[in-house]
């Protein structure tokens, strides 16, 4: 194990499968010699090259069209889009192309990559830099979609990302770039589909992803000093989406808490809440409550942001006032 | 303006291929014909988007490009699709929405496409595939492959951000790609020249990519082939993208079974005169191409468009139980556990 932070294992995790396999090309603005805005590809361009690490114009349809066409013809590359806010100017490639084409074909074309990008608020960068867009990808049929919360995620999900012969959509969430945590050493490959019990407890279920899992956790924390016991579960892959994981949990707890970062309105919990109260109706004790940022853009002041977004304490409170 | 449209070089092009492309052609329109026959009965649901009238480019290009080679076209792809040697049945069932269909009834009119030959797809949303098309010839360029992708798109296209990303990465990465615009001078309804800042709307670009401006005559076989080789060749060679305007004409409406009124009649008749494939059989003539060899292609033809509707006609209707296929490459589309 050895103790790596969050961008440094997006690095690594790049690293292992571009060393690993010739046909991993990485390709992104400002992600050559810069090694990226957020600096979470330091060091790929001194040991790839330029010609596997390469610096594309600030073109979001030019780069993840090439993705796709070189996907398409034998190539598996990897696609930085720097603000996942900009996956709003390629949204046809994404969501057209991208995620429609096997479908289409029935199979005949297969595409085998991965488009990375940074995600979510808590940096004060305002309503076009800051915003939780996953649920956006996992709307669309075609699409996997992967969202790490530690390092150990990050590089072995990356890893996974790569390896799977299916478009994963891997969002970073940009706070997270500068915690640290163990990562395997060697070679560390983690499984697409899988949700991780991050603390297990008797009395509700709290399920989060990405900032929003440290952010659970430190409220599990706070509630088990009020003498509730919370199980957090770390979602991790939105698509494909590890139910069971979900389901076991919650008919023990008879309760189901989710912390997104989403604007309220068809966010992720808004899948599980549905899948739960279908499939586990009987088992719950009182309702499924979620807990959002509110449906509008994220405001920049850190104030206002700091409202906006779950935050510890007010994840303590509605689970607490839920439970009442 | 130093646009110019080339003039035809005829003499160069060999007999074999000529008559291969004459071939290529009859069978190109002989398809569309029957697909607009067959929407008009009602057995072509949707939608879909003919050629009629483009056939010199398709027949031009593909006769040009080497086996291996990518082809990426629009909607308006049963030409390009064809022309790379998939097979007729499979895209007329398509067309039905049959099982049989190339795409088993999943794409539709659209979407035609046959990796196995090349045919990389029809793409549906303006533009898309050129960013497609240059990142095939990246990965042919990653893979010192050899291979060429050639993307065509029409007129209106070139108003579309995704056209000028990705002539800008072409020639930035200088990716073995040939962008041919398929200038038919019209968008769906709407001329071209009305909504466009330059004459000539993919020519007039070429300088701002540092490409040379290239505009053909594109109801002329023997230029587009001409054009074809030079172009392909370049790319093939290391030498980087081109971007070809041919102008041409489409001889019905956009599609369906749009009646095209709003263009006017001298139009029309003017450039129904200047018919490629017509045109092409008038010069094989003149050159000494004896009328039987051409009847005879005529006939095959024919013959060839008849059995791939009966084959189409015959094949059952899609299977249900391809609904939930092919999402992933596991050939499901599990999203759970
Ligand atoms: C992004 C986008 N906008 C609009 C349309 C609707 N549309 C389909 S075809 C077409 C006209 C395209 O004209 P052109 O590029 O000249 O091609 P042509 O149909 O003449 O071959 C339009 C506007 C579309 N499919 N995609
Ligand atoms: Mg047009």
């Amino acid at each position: 194990m050895a103790e790596l932070s969050f961008r440094e294992a997006i690095a690594a995790g790049i690293a292992q499968e571009m060393e690993r396999d010739p046909l991993v090309y990485f390709i992104g603005e400002d992600v050559g010699a810069a090694g990226g805005v957020f600096k979470a590809t330091v060091g790929l361009f001194e040991r790839f090259g330029p010609e596997r690490v390469r610096d594309t114009p600030i073109s979001e349809q030019a780069i993840i069209g090439a993705a796709m066409g070189a996907a398409m013809t034998g190539l598996r590359p990897v696609a930085e889009i720097m603000f996942s806010d900009f996956l709003a100017t390629c949204w046809d490639m994404v969501a057209n192309q991208v995620a429609k084409t096997r479908y289409m074909t029935d199979g005949q074309v297969s595409l085998p990559l991965v488009i990375r990008t940074a995600n979510g608020g808590g940096t004060r960068f305002g309503a076009q830099h800051s915003q939780s867009l996953e649920n956006w990808a996992m709307a669309v049929p075609g699409l996997k979609v992967v969202a790490p919360s530690t390092p150990a995620d990050a590089k072995g999900l990356l890893a996974a990302a790569i390896r799977d012969p299916d478009p994963v959509l891997v969002f970073e969430q940009k706070s997270l770039y500068g915690i640290k945590g163990e990562v395997p050493d060697g070679e560390h490959v983690d499984q697409l589909g899988t949700a991780a019990v991050r603390r297990t407890g008797q009395d509700c279920t709290i399920v989060a992803l990405a900032a929003m899992v440290p952010k659970a956790l430190a409220a599990a924390q706070q509630l088990e000093s009020l003498g509730i016991d919370a199980s957090v579960i770390d979602v991790r892959s939105l698509v494909p989406l590890d139910t069971r994981t979900i389901l076991g949990d919650v008919r023990r707890t008879g309760w189901l808490f989710t912390v997104e970062e989403n604007p309220r309105l068809c966010g992720w919990g808004a899948e599980i809440a549905s899948i739960v109260a279908d499939e586990c109706f009987d088992d719950l004790d009182g309702p499924i409550v979620r807990i959002t940022t509110p449906h509008i853009p994220l405001p920049a002041a850190d104030v206002l942001e700091d409202m906006a977004m779950p935050s510890v304490d007010r994840i303590v409170e509605t689970v607490k006032g839920g439970m009442r | 303006m130093s646009t110019r449209v080339e003039k035809p070089r005829s003499a160069e092009v060999d007999r074999a291929i000529r008559l291969r492309l004459y071939q290529l052609m009859v069978e190109l329109r002989d398809f569309e014909q029957r697909a607009y026959e067959l929407f008009l009965e009602n057995l072509v649901r949707g939608t879909s988007h003919l050629a009629l009238g483009q056939e010199a480019i398709a027949a031009g290009y593909a006769v040009a490009m080497r086996a291996d080679d990518y082809t990426f076209c629009t909607y308006r792809g049963h030409g390009h699709t064809l022309a790379r040697g998939a097979s007729m049945a499979a895209a007329m069932a398509e067309l039905l929405g049959r099982g049989n269909g190339m795409l088993h009834g999943k794409g539709g009119s659209m979407h035609l496409t046959d990796v196995s030959h090349g045919a990389m797809g029809s793409y549906a949303i303006v533009g898309a595939h050129l960013p497609i098309a240059a990142g095939a010839a990246w990965s042919a360029q990653a893979r010192k492959s050899g291979q060429v992708a050639v993307c065509f798109f029409g007129d209106g296209t070139t108003n579309i951000g995704a056209f000028h990303e990705a002539l800008n990465l072409a020639v930035v990465w200088k990716l073995p790609v040939v962008f041919v615009c398929e200038n038919n001078q019209y968008m769906e309804y709407t001329p071209i020249r009305s909504v466009t800042a330059v004459e000539h709307p993919a020519a007039d670009r070429a300088s701002a990519y540092g490409l040379e401006p290239i505009l053909v005559d594109g109801n002329d076989a023997d230029v587009m082939y001409g054009t074809a080789l030079r172009t392909i060749g370049k790319a093939r060679d290391g030498g980087g993208p081109s971007l070809v305007e041919a102008v041409t004409y489409r001889h019905g409406g956009h599609s369906r079974a749009d009646p095209a009124t709003y263009r006017p009649e001298a139009e029309v008749r003017e450039w129904l005169s200047r018919d490629p494939v017509k045109r092409y059989r008038e010069r094989l003539l003149a050159a000494g191409v004896g009328e039987a060899e051409l009847s005879e292609i005529d006939a095959r033809a024919q013959q060839k468009v008849d059995a791939a509707t009966e084959e189409a006609r015959q094949g059952a209707p899609a299977r249900v139980d391809e609904i939930e296929r092919q999402v992933w490459s596991d050939g499901g589309s599990a999203w759970r556990n």
